[in-house]
């Protein structure tokens, strides 16, 4: 039986499109009647672009009749609606960006769009990006393809879920602590989170600026490469983005791990990993030896102090971020008496329950007296977590963990209780501390079937050996094979 | 606990933000949780350690002075809740 057109990965849909079997347009269609048939289940999308995504394949259709052959020329992917889309309604999942219409494109969408993705809507995601479930947007929760009453993790839970139901070829996501890894794990996909300054973040919209960094979710590393290449790079609106060459990652992809060393912290199997996702964890890494890397024990010592770093440091960026959102020149306005009150009352009936707990976190962090003891006690443990890794890379090539202690958790189940909603990020926030990168690949399933994560983190601008290592691992192994079990319903 | 409710009112207002009641009860306590967790930094000795605002080695990014394009009035305005004569309107900030 051939496949679906919706089914293809990215680079079988580049060759078949190249051999003339099909057409954008045909491609695009195909996606978008799977959105029509699935998308009731799983709330993937916020904003479905239809009829835009049909003129952007005909456009790149038309370029690739007159000889063109741009990297993603007529491939149809989700951009996670935090990420500004010029002309298309970007709500970060809030109330107070219901009707807000970007005037320009991020620098990441924008290098997609020019070299020939077809947009096809904008993906749901925790408000402002803030949570690790989706169960934050204000908007609805999307439920993970492979168990609908399992949350796909977030932030980008949209992006790692159209993925997973194939709703998407590819998607954009961001990850701040662990928000396009972490549903790439619970989702059964590839979420690569590259280094900070990698990847510009002009036209993201902030949360935790000197976290930030916008990532890919797709079906196989070589995708995620492909979309990394075109995306990276030094763009002169973001000042972050670093001045250094970009290669075409899927050079790195050669399948040899021969004589890699690879890091196994032992901070990151601790008690509460669950007993199935060590056991699949430590599987993969066994596949990897046999492949002929070298497996040895590392220690990020400063691991259990990472999460109330990340808690201090993101959300007193948070706080004064999203002071912008006055109810002035954008967004929900309340339309108060005076102007303190309608600052007041605009951002207290615009933002959800998690962004207002955020903003109080990093106000009162930020506050007099009580910065030494909170902002600047946890930018000094931020020091030290960097450090680990930075000694921990002088022994090893990467480093390998589990991406969460778990796998999906039920809607629900965390939604009152968010510290532990927050400990699903543990073994996530690290890198983005550190401005280091990693890739979550699958690497099996539970009893009851959900998809488990391994984790490959390597050092800042270490994309290529990151892609290598999970690229090797997921073509020694077949769970790239299995699909979410969805119902199509007649 | 950490935290009064007098407390969350107090970072509300220095946050702009409206809460009601139930949303100080509520933050009083969660907020309060979430510090008490925060207090194993405490632990960790930092004497000497530089913090780390930001993790790249990159310092004064300048970019050349050259005039570029910026965004029309309308469109900069387009999506104001409120504007009048090419600005965007608020209440008066001043008393008269």
């Amino acid at each position: 039986m051939s496949k679906a057109l919706y089914e293809l990965t990215i680079h079988e849909a580049l060759e078949g499109m190249r051999r003339k079997e099909f057409s954008a347009v045909e491609l695009t269609r195909s996606l978008l009647e799977r959105i029509e048939q699935v998308e009731d289940q799983v709330k993937a999308y916020l904003t479905v672009t239809a009829d835009l995504a049909l003129e952007q394949a005909a456009a790149a259709d038309a370029r690739r009749r007159a000889g063109e052959e741009a990297a993603l020329l007529g491939i149809p992917m989700g951009i996670k609606d935090v990420l500004c889309t010029a002309g298309v309604r970007t709500t970060c999942g809030s109330r107070i960006l219901e009707n807000f219409i970007p005037p320009y494109t991020a620098t990441a969408v924008q290098r997609l769009l020019d070299a020939g993705m077809v947009l096809l809507g904008k993906t749901n995601t925790d408000e402002f990006a803030m949570g690790s479930s989706t169960e934050n947007s204000a908007y609805f929760p999307t439920r993970n393809p492979w168990a609908l009453d399992r949350v796909p993790g977030g932030s980008s839970g949209g992006s790692a879920a159209a993925v997973a139901a194939q709703e998407a070829m590819a998607a954009l996501g961001t990850d701040t602590g662990g928000s396009v890894r972490l549903p790439a794990s619970y989702c059964g996909v590839v979420g690569l989170k590259p280094s900070y300054g990698r990847v510009s973040r002009y036209g993201l919209v902030a949360y935790g600026s000197s976290l930030d960094q916008i990532g890919v979710l797709a079906k196989d590393v070589r995708d995620a490469a492909l979309v990394l290449t075109v995306m990276a790079g030094h763009d002169p609106h973001d000042s972050t983005s670093m001045p250094a060459p970009t290669p075409d990652y899927r050079a790195a992809l050669t399948g040899d791990v021969r004589g890699l060393r690879i890091g196994l912290p032992e901070e990151y199997f601790i008690a509460g990993v669950q007993p199935e996702v060590e056991a699949a964890v430590r599987r993969a890494l066994d596949v990897l030896v046999d492949l002929g890397a070298e497996v040895r024990p590392v220690s990020l010592p400063n691991t259990d102090k990472a999460l109330p770093v990340y808690y201090l440091v993101a959300t007193a960026e948070a706080s004064a971020n999203l002071a912008r959102f006055d109810g002035v020149r954008y967004g929900y306005s309340a339309g108060a008496d005076s102007i303190l009150e309608n600052y007041r009352l605009s951002r207290g009936r615009g933002f959800g329950a998690e962004v207002k707990r955020r903003i109080m976190l990093g106000t009162y962090a930020l506050s007099a007296g009580y910065y030494d003891a909170y902002y600047l006690k946890a930018q000094q443990v931020r020091t030290l977590i960097k450090q680990d890794f930075e000694r921990a890379f002088e022994q090893v090539d990467v480093i390998a963990s589990p991406v969460a202690p778990t796998t999906a958790f039920r809607l629900g189940e965390k939604t009152d209780d968010p510290l532990a909603m927050y400990l699903s990020d543990v073994f996530t926030i690290t890198l983005n501390l550190a401005g280091m990168c990693g890739v979550s690949v699958p690497c099996g399933f539970d009893q009851q079937g959900l998809p488990i994560g391994l984790q490959i983190m390597g050092p800042h601008l270490g994309e290529e050996i990151v892609l290598r290592v999970a690229h090797a691992y997921e073509q020694a192994t077949d769970w790239r094979r299995r699909q979410a079990p969805l119902s199509i319903e007649a | 606990m950490h935290l009064t409710s007098d407390d969350v009112r107090h970072v509300a207002d220095l946050a702009r933000l409206h809460l009601t009641d139930e949303e100080v009860r509520l933050y009083t306590q969660q907020l309060s949780a979430i510090l008490d967790y925060a207090e194993r930094l405490q632990e960790v000795d930092t004497s000497g350690v530089p913090p780390t605002p930001y993790v790249l080695p990159l310092q004064n990014v300048m970019a050349e002075d050259i005039p570029q394009p910026s965004l029309p009035n309308e469109v900069a305005l387009a999506n104001a809740p409120d504007k009048a004569n090419g600005f965007f309107r608020v209440r008066a900030v001043f008393e008269e």
